[in-house]
């Protein structure tokens, strides 16, 4: 492998990362700080494509539509994480599988929902940024990528200002440190699980239509991010937004590597390869408490 | 008093009676008369639901002609479907329920290769006959004698054979293959392989790439390190699309002559549309194009009332790839019921085994392990294609079928020629 094609492959992974990050970024507030098995987070992230998909029907520039839909997506977030607390969280039975078999089958719905909506072709969007590149030097990048590198770096920093510099951000580290001591501050820890959650699923529209963005999607492409995003999140170290950008740009200048030079069937087998790597020597993942 | 003509009357009305009832009980048995009954899984979700779905509405159409035409041996016939989402592991559990609860009479394999082959061997254990629907090389082991594949292609080399022709007509020396890590591209790309030396082709790159890859242009980078004269890719319907846009993002270098060969989904009507001109130069295999060597009798009509239908379900408006041969299924099973006036799969084998069968997609013989004995796949190259166009599609000259010579309606043109 050539020096020239090593350093290809490193900034293409780097713009690769940051867009695994995006997606992963809302795992990282649902199952890294509030402990809820979200595991329908892949298809939320399908359905803000769709959104945009959709939107992009009125012409509307996919971003601008992710943009738009975040709202949308927060408050279904909001009215989601109700439900799951009203019929599990409270009751006491959302532990082991039965959390997991509720947001499997929200992810179930949501795949379903779509099918029938908007069929099953894989749907595209147009934009002046997709299908074109820039050359920096003899390197191509495709502007695609660019701005999902973009979008991941400004929603990872600006979640980590919201988490770290605001009172609500402040109050969402705590309940994931201890509900109970939230509680006796005054704060309702029920309210704040659910504030974070509608901003995990918020999230979901923005990097939904950076997913449509990079890539081609059908209704079931929710899937394929299952072992991916839960990859990043656990690396990262459950709940930590810079955690989450470095994770994703481990794996994909990881992937990228292995595409380039070693062999493209390894490239899986290398990412989670990595991943027990690290679980082994930092159980907390690279950035956990 | 008794009179012996009183009885006249009495006599009469009774055999009117029993007339009636005779003719009402006839009546009601052949309304009775219970379908015949074809059971089949299909893909109507997942990643092989895009012609799954075509395909489905081309057999409605044949059940549907059939029986306003009487059936089959004087029966309505009834399609028994399940959608196997794409999945391979559905396919046995879906077959076994066919056989064993719907006690269906015959069946259709599912709609392409990977999840064909697992029910190859229950197909096998129980003798049955099986109408093979687009996959590739599924018999070549097992040497079923009952099973017959309506698929123009009949083994992973005959498909390759014409796209290595035209690598030698653009006078190619290297070769860069690149293929998705599932069955069909496997057996697409093992095609190629195997046909490299005969064909004078070094190999300088050949990579296996996983289901889930989301982004290409490292592989494309790689590719375009090696210098090679052609690129050939077996990949599934968004890979296909991800690569094409990562080819026409970053270059794939100025060596390559020819690009594509078996790229699934560029044969789909939403996915030409989408890349338009991205199409520009690229070769790839198809099964049926607009141009005049493909005017088989009846598939012009059909595709009329296919695209009429399509419109409705929210499938594949133009349905060249798969929907003409699977409605040919339905032609196959009706001319070999007909002929042999049979349900028993040994007869119906025997019959399709040693008879042409006519078919929109032109006649039909069967060769010793079950494919056609005339295989016919086609590589097209797309030409002059505009953006967001999709009717440009229907015209003839935007696929030029390139090989085999027997359908040429064009020469191919170097790939790097065109992009120029």
């Amino acid at each position: 492998m050539s020096f020239e094609l090593l350093g290809e492959a490193i900034v293409a992974g780097v713009l690769l990362g940051c867009f695994y990050a995006a997606v992963s970024v809302g795992l990282s507030v649902a199952f890294g700080l509030l402990d809820v098995p979200q595991i329908a987070h892949p298809a939320f992230l399908v359905l803000g494509a769709y959104g945009a998909y959709w939107l992009g029907g009125f012409g509307l520039d996919p971003l601008l539509a992710g943009v738009l839909l975040t709202p949308v997506f927060f408050l279904a977030g909001l009215a989601v994480y109700r439900f799951y607390h009203a019929t599990f969280e409270r009751r006491g039975t959302d532990a082991g599988l039965r959390g997991l078999a509720f947001f499997f089958g929200v992810a179930f719905i949501v795949e379903v929902m779509l099918i029938l909506s908007f069929g099953v072709d894989q749907r595209m969007v147009e934009a002046a940024y997709i299908g074109k590149s820039i050359a920096v030097g003899d390197l191509r990048l495709p502007l695609r990528m660019l701005v999902a590198f973009g979008v991941a770096l400004i929603l990872t920093i600006g979640l980590s200002l919201y988490l770290s510099g605001t009172f609500t951000g402040r109050a969402i580290k705590a309940v994931a440190q201890d509900q109970t001591a939230l509680a006796l501050m005054g704060a309702d820890p029920v309210r704040v699980k659910q504030w974070a959650f509608g901003i995990a699923t918020g999230t979901c529209a923005l990097a939904g239509a950076l997913l449509i963005i990079v890539a081609p999607v059908e209704p079931g492409l929710g899937r394929l991010y299952i072992g991916r995003t839960f990859c990043v999140a656990v690396l990262a170290g459950l709940g930590s937004m810079p955690g989450t950008l470095v994770a994703g740009i481990i794996l994909g200048i990881a992937e990228s590597i292995v595409l380039t030079s070693l062999g493209a069937s390894w490239a899986p087998a290398v990412a989670f390869g990595l991943l027990l790597l690290v679980l082994a020597v930092r159980p907390a993942g690279l950035f956990g408490r | 008093m008794n009179s012996p003509c009183r009885g006249v009357p009495a006599m009469f009305a009774a055999i009117v009676a029993a007339l009636s009832v005779f003719a009402l009980a006839v009546g009601a048995h052949a309304q009775t008369k219970t379908p015949i009954r074809i059971g089949l899984s299909i893909a109507q979700t997942g990643p092989l639901s895009g012609a799954g779905k075509s395909g489905l509405v081309a057999l409605q159409i044949w059940r549907d002609d059939v029986n306003a035409g009487g059936g089959l041996l004087g029966r309505q016939v009834e399609l028994v479907v399940y959608d196997d989402q794409s999945n391979p592991s559905m396919t046995p559990g879906i077959y076994s329920k066919l056989l064993d609860v719907d006690k269906v009479d015959l069946v259709v394999a599912p709609y392409a290769t990977n999840p064909t082959a697992p029910i190859m061997p229950l197909v096998k254990q129980r003798d049955l006959l099986l109408i093979g629907n687009f996959a590739l090389d599924v018999n070549a082991q097992i040497r079923h004698d009952k099973y017959f594949n309506n698929q123009p292609w009949a083994s992973a080399r005959d498909s390759a054979a014409p796209f290595l022709g035209l690598c030698k007509k653009v006078g190619a020396k290297t070769i860069a293959i690149l293929a998705a890590d599932a069955e069909f591209a496997q057996n697409l790309a093992g095609g190629v392989r195997a046909g490299l030396k005969e064909a004078g082709l070094d190999s300088v790159y050949d990579q296996n790439y996983p289901p889930n890859t989301v982004e290409f242009s490292s592989m494309v980078r790689a590719i375009r390190a090696r210098n090679p004269d052609v690129v050939f890719v077996a990949s599934y319907p968004s890979d296909s699309t991800a690569i094409i846009r990562s080819v026409n993002e970053i270059g794939i270098g100025n060596s390559v002559k020819l690009f594509g060969g078996g790229m699934v989904g560029l044969q789909y009507a939403s996915i030409m549309e989408s890349l338009g001109s991205a199409l520009n130069g690229v070769v790839n295999y198809n099964t049926w194009a607009p141009e005049k060597t493909m005017d088989f009798p009846g598939i012009k009509d059909f595709l009329v009332r296919y695209q009429a239908k399509a419109k409705q379900a929210n499938v594949d408006p133009l349905g060249f790839y798969l929907p003409p041969f699977d409605y040919a299924i339905g032609q196959i099973l009706t001319q070999a019921v007909t002929a042999t006036q049979s349900l028993d799969h040994k007869v119906l084998a025997k019959y399709i085994r040693e008879h042409e069968i006519k078919t929109i997609v032109g006649t039909i013989r069967y060769g010793p392990t079950g494919e056609w004995a005339n295989p016919r796949i086609v590589y097209v190259q797309f030409r002059d294609i505009a953006d967001k166009n999709l009717d440009q599609f229907r015209n003839a000259g935007k696929q030029v079928i390139v090989a085999p010579d027997a359908f040429k309606t064009g020469e191919v043109s170097a790939f790097n020629q065109v992009r120029r």
